[in-house]
């Protein structure tokens, strides 16, 4: 035996040539389209902003910090329809909210530390927590959650320029936009319907949103759908227990 | 500095400051068997309550749009298929911006 492969068993397999893992391409295939859908949909939110009343700069500047597109969207929203500051800050903190629940299993994959822990947070978003919740492994589950997180960062951000400067020029409704978020929404909520309870869960969650929209601030509907979860939860249950594989 | 700028710093680190709370729990609590069910069933409550408050909800007030319904029942299809998020994005845009044409 050379020193080489005495030296290379020792070496953890990983290190010197990571393995493909089977649902790669796959997972990639759709970050790349939730990119793509991402910079449809920040060409949209450029264009709503500057019409509320944003700068070019103020547009950009909340795709890249805030980087949640409900909260923006309920931000701009606010404005634009005459709200006052404090009414749209809050939609957007409420909104902002279950992205906090989102850490719970974005962190049980990621297990970050340090840096990489601040970075991971800003990507903690529907889109990313549902592919990465949606691999059955937890190293397939971190790449779903780094490419889709970059992939719809960067396009966000690029998509929310190129409105902002195209502005009032297009016209987001005539494009069918209106039905991007809850197109895509479904897509990420889709596949996770056959896990135990899944479909309950979904169920329950929206029609406490819907008998709660005329009753609270936009947000808290979303953010007591919660609730749903956690109840479902918290009851034991013996076929999830004989499942559970991650 | 404007108000408007202070409202969008205001909002903009709140939000980061949401998701910063939600990765620092520490292990033992993520670790704990009903955190990691409820976990799994989180993104399935909030998605589908987003759903329903995308198509049904504006500013507090029920409201409809029967050609976004149409574009998401359309998508809906296309995922019943085995579609991609791509495919069933372009789907329910595009009947959506269909039927308003007609």
């Amino acid at each position: 035996m050379s020193t080489f492969t005495a030296l290379r068993s020792r070496i953890p397999a990983a290190v010197i040539a990571p393995e493909p893992f089977a649902e790669r391409a796959a997972i990639t295939r759709a970050a790349a389209g939730i990119g793509l859908y991402a910079g449809a949909f920040g060409v949209t939110f450029g264009a709503v902003a500057v019409r509320a009343g944003l700068s070019v700069t103020q547009a950009v500047a909340m795709s890249a910090v805030m980087f949640t597109g409900a909260s923006q969207f309920a931000l701009v929203g606010v404005l634009a329809t005459g709200g006052t500051l404090l009414a749209g800050v809050s939609a957007a903190l409420l909104l902002g909210l279950r992205n906090a629940f989102y850490g719970i299993p974005v962190t049980r994959i990621l297990r970050p530390r340090g840096e990489r822990r601040a970075l991971a947070a800003q990507f903690v978003i529907d889109e990313t927590t549902a592919m990465a919740v949606a691999q059955p492994a937890p190293r397939a589950g971190r790449y779903a959650f780094w490419a889709t997180g970059g992939a719809l960062f960067t396009l966000w951000v690029l998509g929310t320029l190129a409105g902002a400067l195209i502005g009032g020029e297009i016209n987001t409704s005539a494009l069918g936009l209106n039905a991007a978020a809850p197109a895509i929404f479904l897509a990420l909520l889709w596949p996770q319907l056959s896990q135990a309870r899944g479909a309950a869960v979904a169920l329950g969650a929206a029609v406490v949103a819907l008998v709660l929209i005329p009753l609270v601030p936009a947000g808290l509907p979303i953010v007591a759908a919660a609730a749903v979860a956690i109840l479902a939860g918290l009851l034991p249950d013996r076929r999830h227990e004989k499942n559970q594989g991650r | 500095m404007t108000t408007l700028w202070i409202a969008i710093i205001v909002a903009s680190l709140g939000c980061y400051g949401l998701k910063l709370a939600g990765v620092s729990l520490p292990a033992p609590v993520l670790n704990h068997p009903r955190v990691q069910r409820i976990s799994g069933l989180l993104p399935v409550a909030m998605l589908a309550a987003l759903v329903v408050t995308d198509l049904f909800g504006a500013n507090g007030h029920y409201t409809a749009d029967w050609h976004t319904l149409a574009g998401v029942g359309a998508g809906a299809i296309a995922l019943r298929f085995g579609r991609s998020p791509l495919i069933v994005f372009l789907v329910a845009i595009a009947v959506t911006a269909l039927t308003q044409l007609i």
